[in-house]
């Protein structure tokens, strides 16, 4: 019975990573649900809301995507279509090409990790330079995001010293101030150099074609004041009926993601910059980007495209607090990783087919989800497609259970077994020459096997359960 | 070829065809997303100033205490959007040197960088900066310290107001506090790539 690979990934994590991710995952969870809980009145009825919203525009996104298209247009903006990842990198290399711009600045969009982007840019011979805090430091490490929201929540402040000064951004110190000083100081020259900002979308409102994008550290807002061209890549699933729905998704977002009421800059995009205005994009394309959700769409897990990205359910899921996100080996980690990157990765799906079962279905990840996912009911499902497609990491890790499957569905086998059973109370465990077994009972005492007592309980109930079920419907009248 | 657009579109309409019925569109009352510190709150600029100190920003009411915060920071040599200068210009004392043009070229010469907000939301301690009422995006940005001029009028109570009332600008930004990141440890760090210090100057 092979290993699960995720549980390998955690056995083998180095402890101060696991600490790393273990501490970092877990701050601000109790102030997410003060936000929440304290500040609105009736913040579930909004996680449901926010959900049969995203639900609908799933579900009609054959009537929303010309529709939004339409609206960015009026606003002046260029729209593109991307079946695939290609198609989509290769959408931005034109717009560069057309431009004759060799300089972007970058601010986080996972669409853009799901596309591999940057590799593909650089290898173009265009310096793509990511611009949040975290994705510069994965960048320069040549690594990978390891959480949506907070990207190097792997790393400790030790690593990004050694990192900078490898990487001529002054000597080692690993006080975070510094840290961030000497980002702003050599981004800043960046951006003012770049031709053209990239970005991704948090929200589209198709009635209005206003492109919402949060951030905290003000990145993308600069590279929309410092360069003349912005590109969004925007995947089709981030639509929004109505502006008004804005206000419903903006109040859960960042409470939910890093509990703050709102992230610092919310910026709505309606175009290029007006005439008057000396700052920004005089030209705005956005690509919208397939990439695989038309695969999800078809699925019977189509609810995980109601999915903003705030990272709430790896915050809270005690599997990815142990293994990090990098366990999952792919753009996506945690409980939403394990539904959405299988399916994304559509025909390799039987490579990614161990992470629905990176799961103890505790429910954490749906309690917390600001949209509603039913995400365990959705790991069940990947887990029967697994079966159903015989795929052997489906089974990696499952106990051999065919024995007991053919017990368990024979009445009449496992009433005997129930019976036969009692024999083990009579046999000396201790001695038998199992390893497993021994290491067991060395620290712990097999309970006596009680074999059947549960059904003639139920039996006895049973011919009580009238009765007792009358009384009970009656308590509440009295 | 069939292009992008037609293979994306076709596969959607194929993925929905299984579906019976979709979902409907629920609607929603706007007082399910008011934050409770919001309802019946007495003055909106009190409720405001409270919040953007909540998020670290800092709320002045006169010209004074604003040349007090400057000086006190050794923050000397800024940007002053034009239209917005007349009414603060007898205020600062020529120790001051103050731009009522941004020169990217000079980027990091400008300490602080007063603009006007064309309004705030009081729940959060928002300012909402557009495009007509920015006179530069970057002089907002780029300086340690900005300064958005706020006029006690233009304070919405909550988020669903300032939503109903996004102007047909095209570039909306809601502004809320300093600019900051948790990237390295989880540890707050303000100024990152904008502000360090962000100020709301109410001016009746």
């Amino acid at each position: 019975m092979a290993v699960q690979p995720i549980d390998q990934f955690a056995k083998n994590l180095r402890p101060d990573t696991r600490a790393a991710v273990h501490d970092g995952s877990k701050i601000g969870h109790e102030k997410r649900t003060r936000l929440l809980f304290d500040h609105l009145p009736d913040a579930n009825r909004l996680r449901v809301l926010a959900g049969e919203i995203k639900q609908h525009v799933v579900e009609n996104l054959d009537t929303y995507l010309p529709q939004v298209e339409a609206a960015l247009q009026a606003n002046g903006v260029k729209v593109h279509w991307a079946a695939d990842a290609t198609a989509a990198n290769e959408a931005v290399l034109s717009i560069l090409r057309a431009r004759g711009a060799t300089k972007i600045v970058k601010s986080k969009t996972m669409v853009s990790e799901e596309t591999a982007l940057e590799p593909f840019l650089r290898a173009a011979g265009v310096d793509c330079l990511e611009t949040d805090l975290g994705e510069f430091i994965v960048q320069i490490a040549h690594d990978h995001p390891s959480h949506i929201v907070k990207p190097i929540i792997h790393k400790n402040r030790r690593e990004i010293a050694t990192l900078f000064e490898q990487n001529g951004l002054g000597a080692y110190n690993d006080d975070p101030e510094t840290i961030t000083r000497r980002a702003r100081a050599f981004l800043r020259a960046k951006y003012l150099a770049a031709d053209v900002g990239l970005t991704g979308a948090n929200f589209v409102s198709v009635e209005s074609g206003r492109l919402v994008l949060v951030t905290n550290e003000g990145n993308s807002r600069f590279c929309l004041a410092a360069t003349k061209c912005h590109i969004a890549m925007v995947g089709i699933e981030k639509l929004v009926p109505r502006d008004r729905d804005l206000g419903l998704f903006l109040n859960l977002l960042a409470r939910s993601a890093t509990a703050q009421q709102l992230t610092v800059y919310t910026e709505f995009i309606n175009g290029p910059k007006s005439a008057a205005q000396p700052d920004g994009p005089e030209e705005m394309h956005v690509i919208l980007v397939d990439n695989g959700r038309t695969t999800v769409l078809a699925s019977e897990c189509r609810e995980i495209l109601r999915c903003i990205r705030c990272g709430a359910c790896l915050n809270v899921c005690p599997v990815y607090r142990q293994a990090s996100g990098h366990a999952y080996r792919s753009v996506y980690p945690g409980p939403v990783g394990a539904v959405l990157s299988p399916l994304l990765a559509g025909e390799r799906f039987p490579e990614l087919a161990d992470l629905p079962k990176a799961s103890s279905l505790c429910g954490a990840c749906n309690e917390v989800c600001p949209v509603n996912i039913p995400i365990p009911d959705l790991l069940l499902r990947l887990r029967a497609k697994g079966k159903a497609e015989g795929a052997p990491l489906a089974a990696a890790g499952t106990p051999p259970m065919g024995a007991w499957a053919l017990l368990a569905s024979q009445p009449t086998a496992w009433k005997a077994a129930l019976l036969g059973g009692k024999l083990i109370n009579y046999l000396p465990t201790k001695l038998l020459p199992i390893p497993a077994l021994r290491a067991w009972e060395a620290k712990r005492e097999l309970p006596a096997w009680r074999g059947g007592a549960f059904r003639s309980w139920l039996k006895h109930r049973k011919s009580a359960g009238p009765q007792e079920a009358q009384k009970s419907q009656n308590e509440p009248t009295l | 070829m069939t292009s992008g657009r037609d293979t994306i579109l076709s596969r959607v309409r194929s993925a929905l065809a299984p579906l019976p019925r979709r979902a409907p569109l629920p609607d929603w009352e706007s007082e399910l997303v008011v934050m409770r510190q919001a309802r019946g709150a007495v003055d909106p600029w009190t409720l405001f100033a409270e919040r953007l100190r909540g998020v670290n920003g800092t709320p002045l009411t006169s010209a004074g205490e604003l040349i007090t915060l400057l000086d006190r920071g050794g923050w000397r040599h800024g940007y002053c959007d034009p239209q917005v200068w007349p009414k603060l210009a007898a205020a600062f004392p020529t120790s001051f040197t103050v731009e009522t043009m941004f020169d990217r070229a000079r980027v990091d010469e400008f300490q602080f960088g007063i603009t006007r907000a064309s309004a705030a939301i009081a729940e959060t301690g928002t300012l909402v900066l557009t495009d007509d009422g920015t006179a530069s995006r970057l002089a907002a940005l780029a300086p340690w310290v900005h300064i958005a001029v706020l006029a006690r009028a233009d304070i919405f109570t909550d988020v669903p107001q300032a939503v109903a009332a996004l102007p047909k600008d095209p570039n909306v930004i809601w502004v809320t506090g300093p600019s900051k990141t948790a990237d390295v440890e989880g540890i707050l760090i303000e100024g990152v790539h904008g502000p360090g210090v962000q100020v709301a100057l109410l001016i009746d």
